[in-house]
């Protein structure tokens, strides 16, 4: 006979991490919510390489990826997730996600990994590396070439912890800004993907030709 | 024992999706006291007034109005000799949950299947040389003829202010639409959405080479409609947010702009939301039900008294419940006896993305079910399947559901991160289209579901558990597939091209959406001895209780199964009203 005791029955709203009034904060002044100040000088330093300044487009800082980041860890990301055991870690990759570890489990349990690797192969910390080093080293974290477990923790492995930056990463950099990332929609403008305008009748006949408006956000702002 | 007891109703409907919505509004105007119990919040039409909806990373990358996996979770195996693990994440499908179920998010393809797909055993009998096809599948006839439903898939069609071409007007084939559907008693009521850049490059390359493309049968309204029930549709303003979205402009037909505006108005007519149903409650003698016990929004168990139980949630929940509440025996798939669970099957899909350095789609610029496709390759329409040793068929098509941009398709070869990701957003977003099928998928003797002896939901009760995977006759099909795709993208001469389709030897992969299309489980069908329900969606075992929806499918047809869910659910409605409330009791004798 299935009990009520204590069971929440309404999902709590999974999507409810918006950061409020940090659309287009200076992401230098901004204090992290979830991270440590050492994390987060790993997670500014990866961010910058995972979609990094040079080239064409703006990079992760430039949009603030790391506070969209911050903002979804404090906020509930992976509340939603079936979390019950037994777990069957070594599963099949056609069986999904089966391991014991939330997204904030990863992140702390990832950057503290990374950095001993850094630290015992460069004899320096990741965010002081050459961009290449750094490349490298991320390379190896989502090739698993980095042994998690050789460095004690096997329960998870350095492809998950990547997997879940990268994600996360191009999220921030491809969401609406009032979640705290796509600062002033950049990445939106360097696309072409024009946002929230979202009525197009009178554009859907016209054909082979590049829309010539530029975005909005859900706030109402154009860039 | 429930602490609370509700007064009684005539009706309780279990889950207020398209199902529940219409069994409501055709009960209740019948003169029913109706109550509808629903898991998920409410989600009433100011929820997605603009630009709300207008969110790629709240709908479509955290789910805002699905069911999370937390709450909602099965397992799944690829045999009976694994441990099945649960869907810890959603992947392959993702159910929604709360008021207007999954019919508040879906794209909004109205397709019905052919005349064939629905006497799918008879024609394999006729076509196939006997031993030709594996000997464990286990397809069947609907229970049904042509006849007998083509009139409640028209009225449904009404229901949703169906937009596209008319094919096959009384017999007669119409110039523009699907030459291969079964004859309409009436012709589509709007006409066609506007073709994309993609969808009218599509059916050009398509049509030359001697398919008989159409445009996508849409549910999002092309000109103003006013329903049979009064509902008032808006003229899709092609906003590029639609599948896994509401709809911020009432265009796309979904529960609530169809028939929950009119039903809530009437006062034979309430529904609880936040309310979880554990079990269906039987009598003593288990041929009825005496109603359901739920948990209520305070976590308090009440039973709700009903001469009549629906059970209209999505496909996996209507089958789980009847489990619980020992509605029929479980399937065995050794003996091949019971009937809860048998016959289950999903759908695979594949594609070929084709990159134009310069061209522009606007793929943001576009309604949910925007598209062009053929039936060509659907059972009974081409011969290959017989010679190559398989049934089945797809529907191949270009369709642009949305351009948001979380996600875009790059060019093989483009780094998935670092400056190259970043450089191929800017030189390639916008810049791609696909050619895309969704294919048949047949029901097998080890396909099916039951409850796991392990893992359970926040409420104590175990999670159902689904044994599934690929089957060499899916895989010949998509290998089939592939090789049509391919030429297709050949002649439309892309600057480069990627392609996903199943190998012979694929597993099926739980991470990788294909669509919310599960079926199956609880079956309609001639005989108590292989099939849940009857023709009327009524329980042979317990006559009080319908079962509407995909559950009731014994295979999966090309065609999306939403336009068949409203045809039956509304076939069984009828039969509820002028059989069952005058002489309850079985409406089919064996």
């Amino acid at each position: 006979m299935a009990t009520a005791a204590a069971v929440p029955l309404v999902s709590a709203p999974v999507y409810r991490a918006r950061a409020q009034g940090l659309e287009g904060v200076d992401l230098q002044r901004y204090q992290p919510v979830f991270f440590t100040e050492p994390e987060w000088v790993f997670l500014l330093a990866a961010c910058d390489r995972l979609i990094p300044a040079e080239g064409r487009g703006p990079g992760a800082l430039e949009t603030n990826v790391p506070v969209f980041i911050d903002q979804q860890l404090k906020n509930g990301l992976g509340d939603d997730v079936y979390m019950q055991g037994p777990h069957q870690a070594d599963a099949p990759a056609t069986m999904g996600f089966q391991h014991t570890h939330s997204p904030q489990d990863m992140y702390r349990i990832g950057i503290k990994l990374a950095q001993q690797y850094s630290q015992t192969t460069y004899g320096k910390p990741f965010q002081q590396l050459a961009a290449a080093d750094k490349d490298a080293l991320l390379t190896k974290l989502q090739k698993n070439d980095i042994d998690f477990a050789a460095l004690g923790d096997p329960s998870l492995k350095a492809s998950q912890f990547f997997g879940q930056m990268l994600g996360d990463a191009k999220n921030g950099y491809l969401a609406d800004p009032m979640y705290g990332g796509n600062k002033d929609m950049k990445a939106w403008v360097a696309i072409g993907f024009p946002g929230a305008r979202a009525a197009f009748t009178e554009w859907v006949d016209t054909h082979n030709v590049k829309y010539p408006l530029g975005p909005v956000s859900l706030s109402g702002k154009r860039a | 024992m429930p602490n609370i007891t509700n007064d009684e109703v005539d009706v309780v409907i279990v889950g207020l999706g398209w199902a529940g919505s219409i069994m409501a509004i055709e009960l209740a105007q019948a003169g029913l006291k109706v109550r509808a119990l629903e898991r998920g919040p409410d989600r009433p039409p100011e929820d997605f007034a603009y630009p709300k909806p207008a969110d790629q990373y709240a709908y479509a990358i955290r789910n805002k109005v699905f069911a999370t996996p937390r709450d909602a979770a099965l397992t799944v195996r690829y045999n009976t000799g694994e441990t099945a693990l649960p869907t810890r994440k959603w992947g392959a499908f993702a159910p929604g949950t709360g008021v207007g179920g999954s019919g508040l998010h879906w794209t909004g393809v109205l397709i019905r299947p052919t005349p064939t797909d629905i006497k799918l055993k008879t024609y394999a009998d006729q076509a196939y040389p006997r031993g030709r096809l594996d000997p464990d599948m286990r397809v069947k006839d609907f229970p049904f003829t042509w006849d007998e439903i083509e009139p409640f898939f028209d009225k449904f069609d009404k229901i949703c202010g169906l937009s596209g071409n008319t094919g096959n007007l009384k017999g007669v084939i119409q110039p523009g639409g699907d030459p291969f559907e079964g004859p309409r008693s009436s012709p589509y009521p709007l006409p066609a959405l506007h073709d994309t850049y993609n969808s009218s490059l599509f059916a050009a390359t398509a049509k030359r080479m001697g398919y008989h493309p159409f445009p996508n049968p849409s549910a999002n309204a092309s000109t103003a409609w006013t329903n049979p029930y009064g509902s008032q549709l808006a003229p899709c303003n092609y906003c590029g947010y639609c599948s896994k979205y509401p709809c911020l402009n009432y265009s796309k037909a979904s529960p609530q702009t169809a028939i929950l505006d009119v039903v809530k108005r009437m006062p034979n007519f309430d529904y609880k939301v936040n309310a979880m149903v554990i079990r269906v409650d039987l009598h003593a003698d288990k041929k009825t039900a005496k109603g359901v016990t739920y948990i209520d929004e305070q976590q308090r168990e009440v039973f709700q008294p009903a001469k009549i139980v629906i059970l209209s949630s999505f496909q996996f929940a209507n089958v789980r419940l009847m489990l619980l509440s020992g509605i029929g025996k479980p399937y065995d798939p050794i003996t091949e006896t019971g009937t809860i669970g048998r016959n289950y099957a999903f759908l695979s899909n594949g594609a070929a993305t084709l990159f134009f350095k310069d061209k522009h789609f606007n793929s943001f610029a576009t309604a949910g079910a925007t598209g062009e496709m053929f039936n060509d390759i659907s059972p009974g329409n081409f011969q290959d399947g017989i010679k190559l040793g398989f049934l089945g068929g797809a529907k191949i098509h270009s369709s642009q559901a949305s351009g948001a941009p979380i996600g875009t398709a790059l060019p093989p070869g483009t780094p998935g991160w670092g400056q190259g990701w970043k450089e191929g957003m800017v030189d390639w977003y916008d810049c791609s289209m696909k050619i895309g099928i969704t294919t048949t998928c047949m029901s097998y003797r080890g396909h099916f579901l039951d409850l796991d002896p392990t893992y359970k939901d926040p409420w104590g009760q175990p999670l159902l558990r689904m044994t599934f995977d690929w089957r060499q006759n899916e895989l010949k099909l998509q290998r089939y597939l592939r090789e049509i795709v391919g030429n297709i993208a050949k002649e439309m001469k892309p600057d480069f091209m990627s392609e996903s389709f199943l190998g012979l030897d694929s597993h099926w992969d739980i991470t990788k959406y294909v669509s919310t299309h599960n079926v199956g489980g609880a079956i309609m069908g001639d005989s108590p001895r292989d099939s849940a329900l009857n023709r009327y969606l009524q329980s042979w075992d317990v006559h009080n209780v319908f079962v509407p929806g995909g559950n009731a499918f014994p295979q999966n047809f090309q065609a999306n199964p939403t336009a068949t869910i409203g045809a039956i659910t509304l076939f069984a409605a009828e039969a509820i009203k002028n059989h069952y409330l005058k002489n309850p009791g079985p409406l089919v004798q064996v």
